[in-house]
């Protein structure tokens, strides 16, 4: 549905800015893909390309069967675009927002509500609230709505759950969920790597390269080390004194816990309890843990 | 088209909502209409005037009371030293000083002729001249008055004299508000036609808008004519709501060739709506396009001949006037208004705004299509 080869994009003069590098990514019809990576990685330059908003420098893309820069007209029909920044008419109610999407589109809000119906009952009380006075979440939906309102094949989400309250995220991705069924296929980017489970497959990207392309559960069981989730009283000096640690590879923060990644079957548990003990730290706690997306982006950033 | 008719509604819509566009359509006018035409006024009054008497003579007496019964002048005081003359004109106290020397009516009287000193403050220019030709013009009627008293006149002069009689056309009573008001009227047409709709299209560009429609399948003409026919269709209300004004204020009758000013206005919106189109295209923030906005209008008003006529300005100034396409409509204003100028008087201004339309818009468009 989806597919990107060799795209590059710089910006400044002379191109000294890399935003994308020989990026090549594919996208299965009806798949919820997610693109994720750290903010300017490049998720938003990539969404503008293939939305058909800015040029590539190099390489092409093809979008529901369409080339991002030849067909870009007869594209613009089929895709839907939320931006990461709320982009809708703040001084138009929420009702006058939705049916002029809907007619720029030449279509109706009756024509396709079955497919935002579950999202528009809960803004529905708030139809003649203009946008601007709507909160976080409410906003989000209603973008959505917008979106999707002229019933597109392909949907881009630049960052819909930035600056997002928890629970309107995971309902935000349960609404994803449902749209999938639709058979709509969603490209979706996000910061969060907790996210990423959610998603079909995902794609990481980092300084405008992308480290892998795979399925959640792939990409969790192509990391080959071992890890150790690892507390005690004094965390930043505990860190320090782990790398010295022989067989270690790299520890860092994460949450509450410091994350020790050795080759597999070189450190043991009670190998860093014990290191930890005699450096005269207290508290000491160490699991046995399955990496997560996080563990993996922080593996590939690396190598 | 449906598609065209769903753009405008959205226009109408926002416009309307906005309580800020609504004063400027009516607050804005009727405020510079009424309140300018008087304050702006190159009539000077209150001239603040100093008088040293040293003669206290009955002359000098009529001379100092026709001064000071003149509507032109506000009498700051009487002094016996020209220093503290002087010194209420450093202090702002007075803006000119008149010196009446010891014995001024009698050397009047014995040598025929006595001399007046005045001193006059020539920071403002205008002022200074002003202020020195009213007190000259009633140094001379005084003189005349003089003579009157001392000779019989014959009955007929015997020098040769050609008798001026004069008539004022179109403005018979030299009324500058007659001359104000059409100008001002062409200025808020500038502001309603050029500007709002480039803060408006800049908007789009600062909420993000813009994005969302570039994505869609909006047509550039279909966008840019949603922003260009609401602002011209809202520049002829204000220029019907400022004739109106200017009718029930200064009683200006537009004649009934009125509608030769609503074709030329029809023309020169579409002018000015091609410059904030350009306008919008260079910028990103409405702050920016204000800015920039207030740049223009400054040299759009200086140089339009609203205030000072073109025809008195540095060669390089009617250069840059003859760009300026706020000039034609200042002028075409006053010919309509106040001479009832028909279409054949005004072809050539026709001409040249249609050029400037054409121009304008080629430009903008093009840009447009080049910055996105």
């Amino acid at each position: 549905m989806i597919t990107v080869q060799n795209i590059s994009k710089s910006f400044g003069k002379n191109g000294q800015q890399k935003a994308l590098t020989d990026i090549h990514i594919s996208v299965n019809k009806g798949e919820l893909f997610g693109l994720i990576g750290p903010d300017g990685a490049g998720k938003t330059t990539l969404f503008r390309i293939l939305t058909t908003l800015i040029l590539a420098d190099q390489g092409s893309a093809e979008v529901a069967g369409l080339d991002v820069v030849k067909d870009y007209k007869m594209l613009r029909k089929k895709l839907g675009y939320m931006p990461g920044r709320f982009s809708l008419y703040q001084d138009l109610s929420v009702a006058e927002n939705l049916a002029f999407y809907a007619s720029i589109f030449n279509t109706t809000i009756e024509a396709n509500y079955h497919l935002i119906q579950d999202i528009y009952v809960q803004l529905e009380p708030f139809k003649d609230r203009r946008a601007g006075a709507l909160s976080g979440g409410m906003k989000q939906k209603l973008a959505l709505c917008c979106a999707l309102i002229h019933k597109p094949e392909v949907l881009f989400l630049d960052e819909p759950t930035t600056g997002v309250d928890v629970v309107s995220r995971k309902e935000f991705w349960e609404m994803l969920g449902r749209l999938k069924m639709e058979g709509i296929t969603i490209f979706v980017s996000t910061p969060y790597m907790d996210e990423a489970s959610l998603c079909d497959r995902i794609a990481l990207i980092q300084n405008g390269h992308i480290l892998s392309e795979n399925t959640p559960a792939e990409l969790v069981s192509a990391f080959k080390s071992d890890l150790f989730g690892v507390k005690a009283d004094k965390m930043n000096d505990a860190r320090k004194s782990l790398l010295d640690l022989e067989n270690v590879d790299d520890v860092y923060a994460f949450g509450e816990f410091l994350h020790v990644k050795s080759n597999k079957g070189t450190v043991h548990q009670k190998e860093i309890f014990d290191h930890l003990k005699s450096s005269g730290f207290e508290d000491i706690e160490v699991l046995k843990i399955d990496a997560t997306i996080e563990d993996c982006f922080m593996d590939l950033m690396h190598s | 088209m449906t598609t065209f008719i769903f753009i405008l509604k959205k226009e109408f819509r926002q416009i309307f909502r906005d309580p800020a566009i609504l004063r400027l359509i009516f607050i804005m006018p009727m405020l510079q209409l009424i309140v300018l035409p008087f304050a702006a006024d190159y009539e000077i009054k209150n001239i603040k005037i100093g008088i040293i008497d040293h003669d206290h003579s009955d002359y000098s007496r009529t001379l100092v009371s026709k001064i000071e019964n003149s509507a032109y002048f506000r009498l700051t005081g009487y002094t016996h030293t020209f220093k503290e003359g002087l010194q209420w004109i450093e202090d702002e106290k007075a803006d000119l000083v008149i010196e009446i020397p010891h014995r001024f009516e009698a050397t009047l009287i014995r040598e025929s002729k006595a001399d007046v000193l005045l001193a006059i403050n020539a920071v403002n220019g205008t002022k200074g001249n002003l202020g020195a030709a009213y007190t000259l013009g009633i140094i001379q009627q005084f003189n005349q008055n003089i003579r009157v008293e001392w000779f019989q006149m014959p009955e007929f002069n015997p020098e040769p004299m050609i008798d001026v009689t004069y008539t004022s056309l179109y403005n018979p009573h030299r009324n500058y508000q007659l001359f104000m008001v059409p100008g001002i009227l062409a200025v808020l047409l500038t502001m309603v036609g050029g500007f709002l709709s480039a803060l408006n299209i800049v908007k789009e560009k600062e909420i993000g808008t813009i994005e969302q429609l570039n994505v869609s399948p909006i047509k550039k003409y279909q966008f840019i004519m949603g922003k260009i026919v609401p602002f011209w269709l809202l520049g002829f209300v204000i220029l019907t709501v400022g004739l109106v004004i200017s009718f029930i204020v200064h009683g200006i009758v537009p004649g009934s060739n009125i509608y030769v000013l609503y074709v030329f206005s029809a023309l020169y919106l579409f002018a000015i709506l091609g410059f904030g189109l350009l306008l919008s295209n260079f910028t990103n923030t409405q702050q920016q396009a204000m800015m920039v906005a207030f740049f223009f209008m400054l040299i759009f008003i200086l140089l339009s001949g609203l205030y000072t006529p073109i025809e008195s300005m540095p060669p390089w100034a009617q250069v840059v006037a003859a760009f300026n396409p706020v000039s034609y409509m200042v002028e075409v204003m006053r010919m309509v208004l106040l001479k009832g100028a028909t279409i054949k008087d005004i072809w050539p201004h026709i001409r040249i705004i249609f050029v400037f339309g054409v121009v304008l818009n080629f430009f903008a468009i093009y840009s447009y299509n080049k910055t996105n």
